[in-house]
């Protein structure tokens, strides 16, 4: 008999794991009466402990008696405690009965990371940085408390909600080489704005070339070690190069949209008779015109992040001109990828034997598919997806490959950072953001940041390794090394 | 200037929760419930109020039960800072029953507003009875 912790929850202990092997755990369905799926853990033993030190898992449990779940619910090595589903979860849900939950997608809808590189030396650029980190700060704003960069009227939105980064060609704020390296080509097909309230396409329509808070960044990186020369050619990674990660999501219209779905689902499971561990893990199903119309507004946010990432590179670019381009000549950033971390995808997936079409839902873990996917430009197809896993600030980030071996055991999906281990309240009480800012500073890299508390909250020691992490996921086979960065410039909101 | 305390007495506390917010309510009544997880979420975020000029606004919200009305009245506050910059310090609960909620709120337009808040969530929310009233643990997702 399972005991209760103070949350409701399931509280799991290590003893409750079946190894599998070094870098995978499995908690069984016999844990729970509730289970439909086992829960399948990647981590090394340190990792799988510190899972344990927070409800990571037995969120991961309370996922695992969602309806029509497929094959198993998978964990990434940088899970953490969230709110419903754990960061660092991926769930399968059969079409098209299965379900389609908003909260196990998050509220911040296609938050993801976009990777460019060019080819100037950070030894050559090394005194610039300071100015660089100045002038990306104030070309890319947080849009906390403020507005965006590019105000839209509500028809405009509707089309960036239709055409997603295909909006952002049209307007001059990407190359066409842009769009064909984002995941999904910077669309998802079937947006539907009309599915998508009045209140967040107000709270959405002045964000627009905004970075957000909390997590999300934008970082001038350079190329430190490369581990798959071929592939690094291939995607035009060089060693002693500088490169730019930018994180962030959808913003308001996204984290709305979200709040939207979640509250009315709320009366779509007493109709469709669902019974829940947790109600931040409402759904409906994907056949039912509640599933429908989410997943529509859904696929508007996603487009909208896209867009996103896009005015923020073509900022980045802008900045990278005005500190650089003098005396550089060349500082053209040239896109390696764009991957979603927090979305709903209709994929087909082998699952004991069978290709079935199935819902994937992925909150803080990134598609990862291996060679010969033909979603991927040419030159991407022999290589596999990139994956861009960002470090917590300060320390280093990877450039990752998927890989064929994923599709069994993580539906083709693999990590997505760091994975937080300490509180934001501890955060702020241990770390002051002035002296973590001044520390950063000593190790040479330029800090910009909109707040000290938040800066505070998300200093490195808050963070599992990812070096760790990349490792495990390594190990495990479901994700392939390329490169790894080191920060030399950091903006935060 | 309004400025929100963030003291214990304020009927809220912050507690720990590894990626997110999270905080703990208390009142009397319900009505004093939801009162308290307003400030609580203005303390949290660090607002300050401008003097002038000063706004009303009447909320009328629907739920399944109380639960989901209290997340929809911080996710409206929330909503309201986004898309209009505003903060109240006065807030009247009308109504609040097991479905319906109607407050009026008067505030002013925020100075500051420190953290970007996505959304009140439902994870594991259930407002209890106690001895003294009601009370309930809170998670933002920022």
């Amino acid at each position: 008999m399972q005991s209760l912790d103070a949350e409701g929850g399931t509280m799991v202990n290590k003893q409750d794991f079946r190894r599998i092997n070094d870098y995978l755990w499995e908690i069984p369905t016999s844990f729970h009466p509730a289970m439909n799926v086992p829960v399948w853990v990647f981590a090394d033993e340190s990792l799988l402990e510190d899972a344990l030190g927070d409800l990571s898992i037995t969120q991961a449990v309370n996922v695992a008696q969602l309806p029509g779940l497929v094959g198993h619910v998978a964990i990434m090595p940088d899970v953490h405690q969230g709110y419903g589903m754990p960061i660092g979860g991926v769930m399968a849900t059969r079409a098209p009965d299965g379900v389609i939950s908003p909260g196990a997608v998050g509220y911040d809808i296609n938050c993801g990371v976009r990777v460019l590189t060019s080819e100037i030396e950070y030894k050559a650029a090394q005194s610039y940085m300071n100015d660089l980190a100045s002038v990306l700060y104030r070309n890319c704003p947080s849009g906390v408390g403020g507005k965006g960069s590019i105000p839209l009227p509500i028809e405009e939105l509707d089309k960036v909600c239709r055409q997603g980064a295909g909006w952002a060609l049209d307007q001059g704020y990407a190359f066409a080489e842009d769009l064909a390296r984002t995941e999904e080509f910077g669309r998802l097909e079937g947006a539907q704005p009309e599915n998508v309230s009045k209140r967040a396409k107000e709270r959405g329509k002045g964000q627009l070339g905004t970075l957000g808070a909390g997590n999300h960044f934008l970082e001038v990186d350079v190329i430190d070690q490369v581990f798959d020369p071929e592939a690094a050619e291939i995607m035009g990674l060089q060693a002693g190069c500088l490169a730019v990660q930018i994180h962030c999501g959808s913003r308001g219209f996204g984290h709305q949209i979200c709040t939207d779905y979640v509250h009315d689902f709320q009366w779509a499971v007493i109709h469709y008779g669902i019974h829940l561990p947790d109600r931040e893990l409402v759904c409906a199903p994907l056949d039912s015109p509640e599933g429908q119309a989410y997943l529509g507004a859904m696929k508007a946010a996603a487009n909208y992040a896209f867009a996103n990432r896009q005015a923020l590179a073509h900022h980045a670019r802008q900045s990278f001109q005005e500190v650089l381009g003098p005396a550089r000549g060349t500082s053209h950033l040239r896109q390696i990828y764009d991957i979603a971390h927090n979305m709903a995808k209709m994929e087909i997936h082998r699952i004991e034997g069978q290709a079935i079409a199935v819902c994937v839902h992925r909150k803080g873990a990134t598609r990862a598919f291996g060679p010969g996917f033909e979603g991927l430009p040419p030159e991407y197809r022999p290589l596999g997806q990139p994956v861009l896993v960002p470090g917590s600030m300060g320390t280093e980030s990877w450039i990752l490959l998927g890989t064929e071996a994923n599709e069994e055991l993580t539906f083709g999906s693999t990590c997505h950072g760091a994975g937080r281990v300490m509180s934001r309240r501890r955060a702020k009480r241990e770390v002051r953001g002035d002296r973590l800012r001044h520390e950063l500073e000593k190790e040479g890299i330029s800090v910009r940041a909109g707040s000290m508390r938040g800066l505070a909250e998300e200093a490195p020691r808050a963070y599992k390794d990812v070096n760790r992490v990349v490792e495990t996921v390594s190990h495990a086979g479901i994700a392939h090394k390329v490169a790894r960065l080191k920060p030399v410039a950091v903006v935060k909101g | 200037m309004t400025a929100f305390s963030n003291s214990p007495a304020s009927g809220f506390q912050e507690i720990d929760h590894t990626a997110d917010w999270a905080y703990q309510v208390w009142g009397k009544s319900l009505a004093e419930l939801f009162t308290h997880a307003a400030q609580g979420l203005y303390a949290l975020v660090g607002v300050e109020l401008a003097t002038e000029p000063r706004v009303v606004r009447t909320i009328h919200l629907t739920g399944v039960d109380s639960e989901s009305l209290l997340v929809a009245w911080l996710n409206e506050l929330i909503h309201l800072h986004e898309s209009e910059n505003l903060g109240f310090d006065q807030i009247e609960i009308l109504r609040l029953d097991g479905a319906a909620l109607q407050a009026e709120v008067r505030g002013a337009p925020t100075q500051q507003w420190l953290k970007d808040i996505k959304a009140a969530t439902y994870h594991n929310l259930v407002i209890h009875s106690t001895e003294k009233g009601f009370e309930a643990t809170l998670v933002l997702d920022v």
